[in-house]
């Protein structure tokens, strides 16, 4: 079993953390994960990625050439790495921020407003949990136990809201099939 | 723990001895300094922020003499400048640690973007002759071990030691194990003159260094100087003297400082050659061609320089065509095909921009064509 997923979007959005609280979480549940990243100069607002590989063997080529899951929270970053994804594989997209999909034959397209309803219930830096717990929940890759748990080891700040917004993801993801 | 490279490389630091950190912040090395800031204070050491990374080597190279272990971490604009500091650091026998974290240059480059160019400027990036012991990790928990390593010879060989990284094991976030026991060795220190503090009888030897404001009246020059540290500037014995023995005191001990991996199958026809990011492709790439019954042999250095010749001309004396991956245009390749004396074919295998690796298939399209 080797699942490779990779979540982008742009610069301070979150990416990169998301990623790294996946990669931990798996790795809590016992299983082997690693964590890429890749980011432009800006400080903020380039595309950027976070590719996280979850494995039951040792992990010795952590670069992914074809993703089982996309999650994207840009248009330019799906743009980018549309191509990247496997005939089979699943895309998850913020449906405010990705209104186009250049690509016609994906085997599964899942969306939610997630920058929205984190500025309305959360905070808005917090999409990339709802993200998150919303893509875990359609796919079950790692447990929620352990992407809480993952929240808290990485000493996220405000970890408490930001484990509620990973919840609510969880949660849209269950209402919409 | 499930760590970051750069995380790995900071921790692995403080559990060697280091105790000063200086540094400017650059892409992709600025968690090593992040992370020092954070757990240096919690072990009374210290952290300093500089105005620029000749002023980091600077203040390394003087911790040293304070008697501290010490370490900064750049890439290569960085790198660049710091030069003249190391330098100096290699002529006044100065133990330091200087982690590069490689990106694509020349110049500024492509800043995040992960390369393999520095090879060459690691090992003769100052002027003068000298020999440098060069480190490369391929893993988050290579940060870890080599850095233990790094401080452990640096100490050793009284001299500065490179950690040639680069983006993948830098910015990698992967599983790493502290090890239960971690060996931890300490310079040879000075404690009187009844030993010369920039001399040795023997040709590869290493004095024992004094501590500044222990009351030993040390004078430390980076021009030429006699075992006392008494400047030389024109007597062609003093100075053949002191650098053949900085010379020979690393190239001398080629064999206790190589490591390596090796992946040998003795009736393999094909060998490959790699370091650092690199060598993750050569992994994929060897596994689908054996997957085909195809037999292929890896060496991968942890130790670049000083180069391990004789175990490429090993490996040559036992394959006919030799691969060399690397992302910079030829710059590892030249080292091996001279190692290999002629015994192989050699195959440079290059790439360069926006930090793309070589992908397992380009490796195996070059065996299937061969």
């Amino acid at each position: 079993m080797r699942i490779e997923i990779r979540i982008c979007g742009l610069g301070g959005q979150g990416i990169i953390l998301a990623g790294e609280i996946l990669g931990l979480a798996a790795v809590l549940d016992g299983k082997y994960a690693v964590q890429m990243r890749s980011y432009g100069s800006e400080a903020r607002g380039s595309t950027c990625k976070s590719d996280v590989i979850i494995s039951d063997k040792i992990i010795r080529y952590p670069i992914i050439e074809n993703c089982d899951i996309l999650v994207s929270m840009s248009q330019p970053s799906l743009n980018k790495y549309i191509d990247s994804l496997k005939p089979s594989g699943i895309l998850i997209i913020d449906e405010d921020l990705v209104k186009n999909i250049p690509r016609k034959r994906i085997e599964k397209i899942y969306g939610l407003k997630a920058t929205r309803i984190a500025e309305e219930k959360y905070r808005r830096i917090m999409a990339n949990m709802i993200m998150l717990g919303y893509m875990t929940g359609k796919t079950g890759i790692v447990s929620i136990e352990k992407l809480r748990e993952a929240i808290k080891r990485r000493r996220v700040k405000m970890a408490e809201i930001n484990i509620k917004a990973l919840e609510e993801g969880v949660k849209l993801s269950k209402l919409k099939v | 723990m499930f760590w970051q490279g750069n995380v790995a490389c900071a921790e692995a630091a403080v559990k060697a001895g280091c105790r000063f950190f200086a540094g400017y912040p650059i892409t992709p090395a600025s968690e090593i300094a992040e992370r020092m800031a954070q757990i240096l204070p919690e072990v009374h050491g210290i952290f300093m922020q500089m105005e620029d990374e000749i002023a980091a080597i600077n203040a390394i190279i003087g911790a040293s003499w304070a008697g501290a272990k010490s370490m900064t971490a750049t890439s290569g604009p960085g790198f660049s400048l710091m030069q003249e500091g190391i330098g100096y650091a290699f002529m006044t026998e100065t133990p330091c640690v200087i982690v590069v974290v490689q990106r694509l240059g020349p110049a500024t480059g492509q800043a995040s973007k992960g390369g393999q160019g520095n090879f060459m400027q690691a090992r003769w990036g100052t002027h003068g002759d000298y020999s440098a012991i060069v480190l490369s990790p391929n893993s988050a928990q290579e940060m870890f071990d080599l850095t233990v390593e790094a401080f452990n010879l640096s100490e050793k060989y009284r001299t500065p030691v490179i950690l040639l990284a680069d983006e993948l094991s830098a910015h990698i976030v992967e599983p790493v194990k502290i090890p239960e026991r971690i060996v931890v060795v300490d310079r040879r220190k000075a404690r009187d003159h009844s030993e010369p503090f920039f001399g040795s009888s023997d040709p590869k030897g290493i004095p024992p260094m004094p501590e500044v404001g222990e009351g030993l009246n040390i004078l430390v020059t980076g021009s030429t100087h006699d075992e006392w540290g008494y400047r030389y500037t024109s007597d062609p014995d003093v100075h053949r003297k002191l650098v053949t023995r900085i010379y020979w005191k690393i190239e001398g001990n080629v064999r206790d400082i190589a490591d390596y991996e090796a992946d040998i199958d003795e009736k393999a026809k094909v060998g490959i050659v790699s370091y650092g990011c690199s060598s993750r492709t050569v992994y994929e790439a060897i596994d689908r061609l054996r997957g085909r019954g195809i037999r292929v042999s890896h060496l991968r250095f942890r130790t670049l320089w000083p180069f391990p010749d004789w175990i490429v001309e090993e490996l040559a004396e036992k394959v006919n065509v030799i691969l060399v991956p690397e992302l910079s245009l030829g710059q590892f390749c030249r080292e091996v095909e001279r190692a290999a004396h002629g015994k192989a074919r050699i195959i440079s295998i290059t790439k360069i921009g926006g930090g793309e690796m070589i992908t397992p298939k380009e490796i195996i399209e070059v065996v299937e064509r061969i």
